[in-house]
């Protein structure tokens, strides 16, 4: 891999990192499957992509900050209030975020960003910016993450995820825990969409498709390789499994792989990531029986001692 | 402290297996009244502890606690007023967060959950000196996760939370039943403790006849959604588990055929 590849390979991450924090929020901390970031992913990115034409690309972040916040208040209040299963709940906003991202694209299927000011501009003609900018993005966002989920909100938003019975016993509204947790989830879904629409100068209508097998992908394998044991290790094991996860495409792509086939590989990645556990667990019995079996490591000292 | 009026529950209301599990249950309890509900498997009485919590919404009556009347408030509004610990060890407790942090949360009760920190320096020697009475060494482990601790470890940890702030009733839904005998009665003794330091008002379940007479103030015996037996006083301190038996097949025309009841 060229150094430059392997730069773009970071920044990739890093951008796609905000957005695992966002599932990771949604099904890690919720428990709950939240599908609506496959479109809020597109919706941040249309929002971006528009208002980066209008001449103000800092303002289509916050603007998709807050589409992302809305989107994920509409899934909440579905399952909330209208008792729809969360994974419902989740695809019947995606479905119809679809029409929405159209609407706010203008009705056009993609929007180019060739020769408009982005928010890269704020460092041009550095090599480094791409990768500066967003990094300082994920940074505070780590860090504001990791000092919310330790406030007395963030506590019980936790907890629901664990166990939402205790939380309404000691006094705690699921409800509210519910909906922020969407709505934040679905922020950063969407804030990572729209730096994505100003990194590759480009939106497509279908670009969030799969988003959220990527952002569980990140996940996992953060989980798997670096660990669960504190919320802030959790945190950023989320960002390296992000990492993680692009070199493992850089790679495929290396390989030759048509970018066609990448959704197969998401696909094979995530089926290795969540199978992990599994196989891990079937290795440590093979482990085992190989050990015990008659003549195996566990019977040779017999056969000394004989 | 607390009053129930004509409280009546059906569950699967106009379907075939429509079932009356509360048939017009009146209750009051007076402050630091510990009562004691013992009764067969169906006989309503974890029933009647979610109906107070808010757990299931009731067909008719009212319930009062103090001076609010909590018949229409959503379950974690309730829990303002209500401490309760579970029969499942795993549901009083958020399993993969550490002891200080549920601790924590228990002690917001009340409070605005907002940005505030959510563990302050102050409250860590308070959940110190609160374990610590628990003696079970728990204050030596405040941060580690609570999926790490026994059962009992666990339902003691729930009591604490479910009293950390006074609540104004506390409810026990047969939360030592799934606990080695042992470890039951250490629990209970907790619980006793407890509940005399603070002088709590208190609603427990138990299958355990002899419990039911050697806890509390007070002894209530469901059958078939009604309370068939309230024994106070003298009353109750001249019963026996025989005469307990006995007086349930006069109250209710019913032999008592429970093996969990009869064994325990």
């Amino acid at each position: 891999m060229t150094s430059l590849a392997l730069q773009g390979t970071i920044e990739l991450g890093i951008i796609y990192a905000i957005m695992a924090l966002g599932v990771f929020l949604s099904f890690r901390t919720l428990n709950m499957p939240d599908l609506t970031v496959d479109s809020s992913f597109t919706l941040g990115a249309a929002c971006s992509a528009v208002l980066a034409v209008a001449g103000h690309p800092w303002l289509g972040l916050m603007v998709a900050i807050g589409a992302g916040f809305i989107a994920g208040n509409v899934t909440a209040l579905l399952h909330t209030k209208l008792k729809i299963q969360p994974l419902l709940a989740g695809i019947l906003v995606m479905l119809a975020l679809y029409s929405v991202n159209l609407r706010v694209m203008g009705g056009r299927a993609n929007i180019p960003l060739i020769n408009q000011t982005t928010i890269f501009g704020l460092l041009a003609g550095n090599d480094w910016g791409p990768l500066i900018i967003p990094a300082a993005i994920l940074i505070l966002l780590i860090l504001l993450l990791f000092l919310f989920l330790q406030t007395r909100f963030g506590l019980i938003l936790r907890a629901t995820g664990d166990n939402d019975q205790m939380v309404r016993a000691i006094g705690g509204n699921t409800d509210v825990t519910i909906l922020m947790g969407l709505a934040i989830a679905n922020s950063l879904v969407a804030l990572s969409g729209a730096i994505i629409a100003q990194y590759q100068s480009f939106t497509d209508i279908s670009m969030g498709v799969g988003m959220v097998i990527i952002g569980l992908a990140s996940v996992i394998i953060g989980e798997v390789i670096f660990g669960v044991s504190s919320l802030l290790r959790r945190l950023l094991a989320v960002v390296l499994g992000a990492m993680v996860y692009r070199f493992v495409i850089a790679l495929a792509m290396e390989a030759g792989m048509p970018p066609t086939d990448m959704k197969l590989i998401s696909a094979l990645v995530v089926t290795v990531a969540l199978s992990m556990p599994a196989i891990r667990d079937y290795l440590v019995e093979r482990q085992k029986r190989w050990v015990t079996r008659p003549g195996g490591e566990g019977g040779s000292t017999d056969a000394e001692d004989k | 402290m607390l009053r129930i009026n004509n409280l009546s529950k059906t569950f699967n209301k106009g379907t075939q297996n429509e079932k009356k599990v509360l048939k017009q249950i009146n209750l009051t309890l007076a402050e630091g009244e510990f009562a004691v509900i013992i009764g067969g498997n169906g006989a309503g009485k974890s029933t009647l502890l979610n109906c107070i919590a808010g757990v299931h919404s009731i067909d008719s009556g009212r319930i009062i606690i103090g001076n609010h009347d909590i018949t229409n408030w959503p379950e974690y509004r309730r829990s303002l007023l209500i401490g309760r610990v579970f029969q499942d060890p795993l549901m009083g407790t958020a399993f993969a967060m550490t002891i200080e942090e549920n601790l924590a949360m228990a002690l917001a009760k009340g409070k605005s959950r907002g940005l505030q920190p959510g563990i302050r320096r102050s409250d860590k020697r308070v959940f110190r000196d609160r374990l610590a009475q628990l003696g079970l060494g728990l204050e030596n482990r405040m941060s580690d996760k609570v999926g790490l601790l026994s059962g009992g470890q666990r339902q003691a940890l729930t009591l604490l939370m479910a009293t950390i702030v006074r609540p104004s009733l506390l409810m026990l839904d047969e939360h030592t039943a799934a606990l080695d005998p042992l470890t039951s009665q250490k629990v209970l003794q907790l619980t006793r403790d407890m509940v005399a330091a603070e002088n709590l008002t208190t609603l427990m379940v138990t299958h355990n006849m002899a419990d039911a007479l050697a806890f509390g103030t007070r002894t209530l015996m469901m059958h078939e959604g009604n309370i068939i037996l309230d024994l106070q006083g003298e009353q109750r301190s001249g019963m026996t588990v025989e005469t307990l038996i006995a007086s349930f097949k006069q109250h209710s025309g019913q032999e008592l055929i429970n093996d969990r009841l009869l064994l325990s």
